[in-house]
């Protein structure tokens, strides 16, 4: 796979990232993100930029880069796939997503598919238990999945059909994901489901049975 | 105790994340109150309220924030604690999805009440769809005037500043999370100094959760009075607990503090068909686990630390009798392993060594004497660590001897998976594959 080069209006927007916080080395991370997200990796050309637009060494911005598990050392696929493998995703069936996964597409944690589609990782607890078990898709939730959709995911992504993320955008790449971590905003917040049946589970059961909180004298 | 919807009130509103919803339902009526009472006042009905921390360890909020020193003439930071990664934690993530202004109003006031002019929210960097969410929460607060410049005309200013992690458990411990925030590696800091005292770029700093900070918009619209008249004396309001594992309904509950497990169930719908708690964990996989035994002991941290276990996050994890206690512990010491910083031995190397004992019982492989093995060096890591991590590594083990020591013995014998055949743990039947 070829890398793309950092061009000199990346480093405007790395500038513009850096010049968000009061002490500019506060936007190493988002900086890190950013690169990640045009060469799918934090490459050494990278970590070069980064080090050069906050005025460190890159050793500084390498010991930054290798502490966080979501920087890349490797170019990623175009899709990243997680599946969460923490205890009660995992028992609750993200083994045996991990396993269908790895099985189907025959590569294992932090590798890629050969025609760099998917790269796949064993992720942690993704905050997001009461609708285990949990994948990703660049960062985009897929709730309580199962074998049969993990495998309609798949063959969706393989041909390019689209994808909705049960609590995020449509599906587009690893890459535009990215650009949000980084603070760029892309304007999609609408494009997320609203609450989900677990998200209002409390809401309707105090609905049913009547219960609420005290009236409060702002209550309008 | 009952069900409180007052967070979660208006989440089935098709709009509960845009301006106008949250200011329909009485938003922002909070910060314009505050802005007209002295920062000390507000810290005041903070104080008498009684709220806790809602990030795990429950310490008061208004105390928290009277640390700060005033007139220091030194800038102070506000940093909201979203890193939301413990093992069973599930509130913070879709309370910024439902409902992002009511975190940023709670900013706009702890802001105002610390003389902070700055405030960061650190937002775990795996989940784009909520910092897309609080993104624009923030963008619509500043083109209202509600953030910004001379903020209402009051002469207070705050700029707020959506940051993302990159992936380690480790930032959402508050020093390891400034040091992130500094652009470092995430490693814990000496305390003290503490981080009222020199906390971001050395100067004041308050790190509250976010949950913790959304409640605070409703304590200054209705009163100290009114949080107190939810839950207990000593643990008041108000909390999202987050039910997960195998009920029938999983999902956020709001609810007094105090209301008790079983009541929490019941509202979960029960545990699934034919199936019985096994063990359950309150808050997260850092704090004990609890058996059927328990279920009636009100949610409060002073109860639950009676029964020896904590309150932690307030998001219950109920396992049924088709689980392996065994399989579960070794899997959280393996998120601790992973999640261990490097900085002290006593984590660093404990959990390593933990971990590859507990893989051999898991695969029926342990010795007998290999438990008191474990124990000993689960007393090593606690108490010696320079962070809690290290106290919380130390938790799941001893916490399932306690009740489960049987099972481990004959994990000398047989594997986890012969034992307690995985097909039967997963609910994948529920959905019909
Ligand atoms: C390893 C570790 C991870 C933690 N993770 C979080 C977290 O994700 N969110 C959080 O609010 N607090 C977390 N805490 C607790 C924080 O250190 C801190 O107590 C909390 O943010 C204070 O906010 P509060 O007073 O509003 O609860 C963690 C602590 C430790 C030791
Ligand atoms: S206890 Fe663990 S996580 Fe905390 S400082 Fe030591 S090695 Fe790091
Ligand atoms: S254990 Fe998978 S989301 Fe929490």
């Amino acid at each position: 796979m070829s890398i793309k080069t950092i061009t000199d209006e990346d480093i405007k927007t790395l500038e513009t990232l850096a010049a968000k916080y009061p002490e500019r080395r506060s936007a190493l991370l988002p900086m890190l993100h950013y690169v990640q997200s045009i060469q799918g990796m934090v490459s050494p050309a990278g970590i070069q930029v980064c080090a050069k637009v906050l005025d460190l060494t890159p050793a500084e911005v390498a010991a930054v880069a290798t502490f966080y598990t979501m920087y890349k050392r490797f170019p990623m696929g175009k899709h990243h796939i997680g599946v969460c493998v923490n205890t009660l995703c995992a028992l609750l069936g993200g083994d045996d997503l991990w396993k269908e996964l790895t099985d189907t597409l025959g590569i294992g944690h932090d590798e890629t598919t050969a025609d760099g589609l998917f790269t796949l990782e064993r992720i942690e607890c993704q905050a997001a238990c009461t609708v285990a078990p949990v994948m990703t898709v660049n960062w985009e939730f897929m709730d309580s999945m199962n074998p049969t959709l993990l495998r309609d995911l798949i063959d969706k992504l393989k041909i390019g059909a689209p994808v909705q993320s049960t609590r995020g955008v449509q599906i587009t790449s690893i890459s535009d994901s990215q650009r949000v971590l980084a603070g760029i905003n892309d304007g999609k917040y609408q494009e997320s489901p609203l609450a989900d049946d677990s998200m209002l589970a409390g809401l309707r059961v105090a609905k049913e049975r009547k219960m609420s909180a005290p009236i409060g004298k702002g209550a309008k | 105790m009952a069900l409180t919807p007052v967070l979660t009130a208006h989440w089935d509103d098709p709009k509960s994340f845009e301006i106008e919803s949250y200011k329909k339902h009485g938003g922002y009526v909070a910060l314009k109150n505050s802005l007209k009472m002295t920062p000390d006042e507000v810290i005041g009905i903070v104080k008498d309220s009684g709220l806790r921390g809602r990030g795990g360890a429950g310490f008061p909020t208004g105390m928290k924030w009277s640390f700060v020193p005033q007139n220091d003439g030194k800038p102070h930071y506000l940093v909201v604690n979203a890193d939301e990664s413990e093992p069973g934690a599930c509130k913070d993530i879709p309370l910024m999805l439902a409902n992002p202004h009511s975190l940023v109003e709670g900013i706009a006031i702890a802001s105002y009440a610390i003389r902070a002019n700055h405030a960061f929210i650190y937002i775990r960097g795996e989940v784009p769809h909520v910092i897309r969410r609080v993104m624009n929460a923030v963008e619509q607060a500043y083109a209202e005037g509600l953030l910004g410049k001379n903020i209402q005309g009051s002469g207070f200013n705050l700029e707020v500043v959506v940051h993302a992690g990159a992936g380690a458990y480790i930032c959402g411990e508050e020093t390891a999370l400034l040091d992130s925030l500094e652009g470092r590696r995430g490693q814990p800091r000496l305390k003290p100094p503490f981080p009222a005292v020199a906390g971001l770029y050395a100067s004041p700093t308050v790190v509250n959760n976010a949950e913790t900070l959304a409640s605070v918009p409703s304590i200054i619209l209705n009163g100290a009075d009114w949080f107190k008249s939810m839950g207990t004396e000593k643990s008041p309001g108000f909390k999202l607990f987050a039910v997960s594992g195998h009920v029938n309904r999983p999902g956020i509950f709001e609810a007094a503090l105090g209301t008790t497990m079983s009541e929490l169930l019941d509202y979960a719908g029960g545990m699934r068909k034919g199936s019985k708690l096994k063990f359950w964990i309150p808050g997260g996989s850092s704090v004990p686990m609890l058996t059927p035994d328990h279920i009636d002991i009100p949610m409060t941290y002073e109860d639950l630390a009676a029964a020896g276990t904590m309150l932690g996050t307030g998001t219950p994890m109920m396992f049924d009798h088709t689980t392996s206690v065994v399989k579960a512990v070794t899997r959280w010491l393996e998120f601790y392993k992973h999640e261990s910083c490097g900085k002290c031995t006593p984590c660093r190397e404990g959990t390593y060594w933990i971990t590859g004992v507990l893989e051999k019982f898991e695969h029926g492989k342990g010795k007998e004497e290999e438990l008191e093995v474990i124990n000993d060096v689960c007393g090593q890591i606690a108490g010696r660590s320079f962070c809690a991590l290290g106290d919380a590594a130390a938790t799941p083990f001893p916490g399932a001897m306690k009740y489960f020591a049987d099972e481990f013995r004959e994990a000398t014998r047989t594997s986890a998976d012969a034992s307690f055949p995985p097909s039967a743990t997963t609910i994948f039947e529920k959905a019909g594959v």
